[in-house]
């Protein structure tokens, strides 16, 4: 098999991947958004021209917010971005924008969100992470419980651990980048995305895992070599891996080429989820698994 | 054989008329909505605050001076007096949800308040936050210092407030207020009742400025000065004029809502304009309705005839989750229609799962039926799994999450729970039905799939 025969580049690959993934926010660090860092964000879009970006910047400083970010959207839209502001602070900050009223414009949204909020998501946050992670370990365990020959249950689990860690670190990494160069910032959102992606690359690995179980029970009498019943299995089942993950990168496509505004990096943050763990099932869980025997043998 | 035909046609059925549900029951679909039966009108999909415009307000209740276990009466009743404040607003169904302090939830007592369609935050939180204050006034002696302005036309305003002196008597000694209408001239009028001892009160000022003007002020602004004629022992008092029956009625409301019992903070607001809703709710149908045909060229191209079994048993899906989404109900947000989306592409694997299974049971020697038949049995272990990952995240997402996640997890979790059934349910049967094409060439043409011939 291929992939096997060809294995420490494939792994190679995956580690070089996770260690960069891993690097990225210290190199391009990460923008937080006002979901878990508080402050108030108003996108409001002018009826007939936009003023300058200057002009408005010159109005918003003598409001003393302290940082005020102002982003251009769509052909006349203005996204600003401040610390949360109070109700009166709200009102001179439309104000600032209507530039004495020499400008109409209506306002599309406003979200102000105090430090106490963000606060209480972050940790509403890091709670479910750790809660599904928990859950899908706890379930992999299960799952394998009953095989043992060759290689015993918890290395499979351990190993479809590792499996999406790697699932999860390169979208993280892609979201760095996205970040980066297109302002993308780490809201709600992104956690949910990460959590989905747990539930759902988990799955690929589990199938390909289930027919070596299943081809290590048919083979009682003939005693193949490990290696070549964990290359037989991946034949099996690259196919309707691939399948059955094209299925929902389709959807997740459309979602990020046509869907709302508000999901668009949610989309592509699965759709790589996704690749990212038809991938590892094929080219990183199954290596590992051979490795893991082989080592096993030499001790 | 005969029992599967039928059974076909029964799915069918059904999941043609949960189609058709879904489609009058939805007024945007429908273009006689107005005239179906009220059954229909009942059910329109449920969109949440990012989809149809409104306000989203977080308030935090200082519970600092109740004892632990006065908290949850009092939040309830804060509660209560909001919803009423909310519905004087005229707002169509508003949610006004109490979270409580918890390991999962935060240190905070809070209220979360939903507002669909208000889009002026300012004035809702008006209404939200504000006890109305009630003030009643006498003259002022004759001798005290007048307020007058004079604008530029030389005209000369005598200030009205400075003509009036507060007593003690307020809104804190309302029993109630009841809207009426005046016989002669049908204005609406707001009736008061004092409690025991507002009505004392009352009775003293009136006694006291038999023949003098009583000033009636509310949030500051004068809103009637009638003459006292004589004393008014029995509490009750009627604030008249320039009302609208509608302000009227709110203005009743407001007064009959009473003092909030623990004073709230805002913590957080969102509004989302209804322009940017609607574009949501377009794009999210575009992409569902794009998604599901590129689905559906796959499995027809790559499964061929199980392939468009499987597009008749995803449009059975679809319809039952959409029926579900109307029933239950579920708040759809922008994430949650991407919940629904996914789901869309889930719902699939299951088939595909079966469909190689079949393949493989053929390429191994076995006769059509057969491999249907192991090909089930032999996928149903890795459908079983791969499935329950994702049900273990949708329940705890929607056990921890905001509403904004809330509404992911729901609509993707009920859309995996249901895939599961459709695909051991609906598709098996439909495939057994199609037994009958035996296992001739052309039957073993149309059940391979890819590029084999």
């Amino acid at each position: 098999m291929f992939v096997l025969k060809h294995k420490k580049i494939f792994l190679g690959l995956s580690i070089t991947l996770m260690v960069l993934a891993l690097l990225s926010p210290l190199v391009f660090g990460l923008k937080v958004g006002i979901d878990f860092k508080g402050g108030a964000l108003t996108e409001v879009v002018y009826t007939d021209e936009r003023p300058g970006q200057n002009e408005l910047n010159a109005a918003l400083n003598t409001l003393n917010f302290g940082s005020v970010l102002l982003q251009p959207t769509g052909e006349n839209g203005y996204i600003v971005k401040t610390k949360n502001l109070s109700d009166p602070e709200h009102t001179s900050l439309l104000q600032a924008l209507a530039l004495e009223d020499k400008y109409s414009f209506s306002e599309l949204s406003f979200n102000s969100i105090g430090p106490s909020v963000g606060r209480e998501l972050t940790r509403k946050a890091i709670i479910a992470v750790v809660l599904v992670a928990l859950a899908i370990i706890f379930f992999i365990a299960f799952a394998f419980r009953k095989v043992s020959r060759p290689v015993s249950s918890w290395k499979y689990g351990l190993i479809a651990v590792l499996t999406l860690l790697h699932d999860v670190l390169l979208p993280m990494g892609l979201f760095v980048l996205l970040s980066h160069y297109f302002g993308a910032e780490l809201d709600t959102l992104f956690v949910v995305a990460i959590l989905t992606i747990l539930g759902l690359s988990v799955s690929d690995t589990i199938v390909i895992f289930d027919r070596i179980r299943e081809n290590l029970r048919d083979q009682t009498n003939v005693k193949l070599a490990f290696e070549t019943i964990v290359g037989k299995s991946l034949e099996q089942s690259y196919v309707r891996s691939i399948a059955t993950s094209l299925t929902v990168i389709l959807v997740l496509l459309t979602l990020f080429f046509f869907g709302p505004a508000t999901t668009k990096y949610f989309a592509l943050m699965l759709t790589a989820g996704m690749f990212f763990g038809t991938y590892s099932s094929i080219f990183l869980a199954s290596p590992l698994l051979v490795l893991a025997e082989q080592w096993q043998r030499k001790k | 054989m005969i029992k599967n035909l039928i059974f076909s046609i029964v799915i069918l059925t059904l999941g043609t008329g949960l189609a058709f549900f879904v489609w009058q029951s939805e007024p945007r679909l429908n273009d006689n909505f107005e005239a179906e039966s009220s059954f229909l009108k009942k059910y329109p999909f449920r969109l949440g605050l990012d989809l149809s415009g409104g306000s989203h307000l977080i308030y935090q209740a200082d519970i600092s001076s109740l004892s632990a276990g006065q908290v949850n009466d009092s939040m309830e009743s804060l509660r209560d007096i909001i919803e009423r404040r909310v519905n004087i607003f005229g707002v169509s169904e508003p949610v006004v949800q109490i979270q409580h302090s918890g390991l999962i939830s935060g240190a905070d007592e809070q209220l979360i308040v939903d507002l669909p369609g208000v889009t002026d935050v300012e004035e809702a939180k008006k209404i939200i936050g504000q006890t109305p204050l009630l003030e009643f006034k006498t003259e002022a002696p004759k001798d005290a210092p007048q307020k007058a302005t004079v604008d530029k036309d030389g005209k000369v305003t005598l200030s009205l407030d400075a003509q009036f002196v507060s007593t003690e008597l307020t809104g804190r000694y309302l029993q109630k207020a009841t809207l009426e209408f005046d016989q002669n001239t049908r204005e609406p009028t707001v009736n008061l009742q004092f409690n025991d001892e507002g009505s004392k009160l009352f009775a003293q000022i009136t006694k006291d400025n038999v023949g003098k003007m009583i000033a009636i002020y509310l949030d500051g602004e004068m809103r009637s000065s009638p003459v006292v004629r004589e004393e008014i022992p029995n509490g009750q008092a009627v604030i008249s004029g320039s009302f609208t029956p509608a302000e009227a009625k709110q203005l009743v409301g407001y007064l009959n809502s009473g003092a909030l019992p623990v004073p709230i903070s805002i913590l957080s607001t969102k509004t989302i304009g209804a322009i940017l809703g609607d574009n949501a709710v377009n794009a999210g149908v575009k992409a569902a309705i794009i998604g599901f045909l590129l689905v559906a060229l796959f499995l027809i191209l790559w499964y061929r005839l199980p392939g468009l079994i499987a597009i008749i048993a995803l449009s059975i899906f679809i319809s039952i989750i959409l029926t579900l989404f109307k029933l239950l109900p579920v708040t759809l947000t922008a994430a949650g229609i991407a919940g629904f989306i996914i789901s869309i592409g889930i719902a699939v694997d299951a088939n595909v799962l079966i469909f190689e299974r079949i393949k493989e049971e053929m390429r191994a020697g076995s006769k059509i039926p057969q491999a249907i038949t192991a090909g089930f049995s032999r996928a149903w272990l890795s459908i079983r799994d791969s499935n329950i990952s994702s049900l273990l995240t949708a329940v705890i997402l929607f056990w921890f999450g905001t509403s904004l996640i809330k509404g992911f997890a729901l609509t993707l979790g009920l859309g995996v729970a249901v895939s599961m059934l459709s695909a051991i349910l609906i598709t098996r049967i439909f495939l057994k039905t199609l037994s009958f094409v035996g296992d001739g060439k052309l039957a073993r043409f149309l059940f391979s799939s890819g590029f084999s011939k």
